[in-house]
């Protein structure tokens, strides 16, 4: 890495970020340097998870990652779950379950659920509740996000649903 | 370059040895907090979260060698959790699954917080930590690393290589009270461990005096007390310890909690974890 540009994997495609301070987050280097806006920034302090993304294999905050350091990683935030203006499953089902309101939590959620359906299919009310604990929802409650899940899980386990 | 990833023990040890003062980064759940505040300055950062050698743990006869950047999740894992329950409970309480994923037991080492969910249990376990720099290696009993609130005896070029618990025979609880389920930080919690090889409890207060506290003169009567053969003891015994526990607690008042709560929560929290490792006796 050279004092004036380090590179970064999102989505698959390589940016580069040019003349950036060495404290910045992940999360301000993706909405601020990178247009990517998706990752919502909410506390700063890992408190929310509306900055969700996901980094190789594991969903982490990205306000509490140091973009220098994410160098040679696959970081996958929402714009990366689906091709640009198409809609990705979990995407499709929170609409259908009515799970968005604000919209502010959403990203994140989406983030943290379509992982959580990669790993598990079939997953019951408590693996959802402990998959999605570190994503604050302030408007909706959860009832409608948990309904979005099953909705999202039983589409990836080709069934059909009214 | 400002930021060094390093890659293996040997590119994170002469990283620091150019620049000793540089600020160590593992999962930067506590850097990046104090980073994003612009409480924490950042000029040289060596990024130790990616070296395989501090990433690995090793079970080894009696005892457990954990790399410094072991996550909390690596150490909820299966074989973790069986090998050392109580440090898996602890990581399992901390902050959220994203917190977790990324959060390292170096890094609450590194931290020292009183209020860090893993000290407790590895003060109770006497734990041993290597420390190394590109030229000397140290082993530090956990004791003598953590030094006060927030402050440990790590000195410049240095980094936290491996702690070495021992793998103990018996039941082991942690319990943590904080305001709601996820993402707390704790107001007082308990460790407690049993050794039935040398009939022994091993316990541990946290959040409730700025370094972690081992209750000793409860341990000793607990642990003369418990019908080892059974796993046994008697209810009353069970109210003392919890007692002694509790006078051993040297907590303060903040907005977390008051010094007489969390008082309380210890004597609550001792008898509960006792009573979950020990059958009472029915007399
Ligand atoms: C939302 C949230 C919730 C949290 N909840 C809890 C909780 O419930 N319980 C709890 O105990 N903590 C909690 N924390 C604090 C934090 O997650 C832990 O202290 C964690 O273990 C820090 O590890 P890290 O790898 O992220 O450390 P970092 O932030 O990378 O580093 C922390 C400190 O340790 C130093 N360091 C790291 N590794 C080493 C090493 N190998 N050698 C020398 N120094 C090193 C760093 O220089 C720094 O000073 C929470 C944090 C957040 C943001
Ligand atoms: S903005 Fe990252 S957790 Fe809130
Ligand atoms: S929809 Fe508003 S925070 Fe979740």
């Amino acid at each position: 890495m050279s004092n004036d540009f380090y590179t970064l994997k999102v989505n698959g495609e390589n940016h580069q970020v040019l003349d950036a301070w060495t404290g910045e987050s992940l999360l301000w280097v993706l909405r601020e340097r990178l247009g990517f806006p998706g990752a919502k920034n909410a506390c700063e302090e890992g408190e929310c998870g509306s900055c969700s993304v996901r980094i190789d294999e594991e969903i982490v905050c990205s306000c509490l990652v140091l973009a220098g350091s994410a160098i040679d990683q696959e970081i996958t935030t929402i714009e990366g779950l689906a091709p640009e203006g198409e809609l990705g499953d979990v995407q499709q089902a929170f609409i259908e379950a009515g799970a968005v309101q604000c919209g502010f939590c959403t990203p994140g959620l989406l983030v943290t659920i379509d992982h959580l359906l990669e790993e598990n299919q079939n997953p019951d009310d408590l693996t959802v509740r402990e998959a999605i604990s570190g994503n604050l929802c302030r408007c909706t409650g959860y009832g409608r996000i948990l309904e979005a899940v099953q909705i999202a899980a039983a589409s990836r386990r080709g069934e059909n649903h009214e | 370059m400002p930021v060094t990833v390093a890659r293996s023990l040997d590119d994170a040890l002469s990283a620091l040895e150019e620049h000793p003062n540089a600020l160590i980064l593992a999962g930067g759940t506590d850097v990046m907090v104090e980073v994003n505040k612009g409480t924490r300055p950042v000029e040289q950062v060596i990024s130790i979260g990616r070296v395989p050698e501090l990433q690995d743990w090793e079970h080894e006869g009696d005892w457990l060698h954990l790399g410094a950047a072991v996550t909390y999740t690596e150490l909820m894992g299966e074989e973790l959790s069986s090998l050392v329950p109580a440090l898996a409970q602890a990581a399992r309480t901390v902050g959220s699954p994203q917190i977790r994923n990324a959060g390292t037991i170096g890094g609450n080492l590194g931290t020292s917080s009183p209020a860090g969910d893993t000290l407790p249990a590895l003060f109770a376990l006497n734990a041993i930590l290597t420390i190394r720099s590109k030229t000397t290696v140290k082993e530090v009993p956990i004791d003598e690393f953590i030094t006060g609130v927030k402050s440990n005896s790590l000195n410049p070029g240095e980094l936290i290589e491996k702690i070495r618990v021992p793998v103990l025979e018996g039941p082991q609880e942690f319990c943590k009270i904080g305001p709601r389920n996820a993402m707390v930080i704790s107001v007082a919690s308990f460790t407690l461990l049993t050794d039935h090889q040398e009939k022994q409890v091993k316990s541990c207060l946290g959040t409730v005096g700025p370094v972690p506290i081992r209750p000793t003169e409860a341990e000793d009567f607990i642990s003369g007390e418990v019908n080892w053969e059974q796993n046994t003891v008697r209810p009353e015994v069970l109210d003392n310890f919890a007692a002694l526990c509790s006078s051993a607690a040297r907590p303060i008042d903040d907005h977390r909690g008051s010094a007489a709560y969390r008082r309380h929560a210890i004597r609550v929290l001792s008898r509960r974890a006792a009573s979950r490792v020990f059958s009472e006796e029915i007399s």
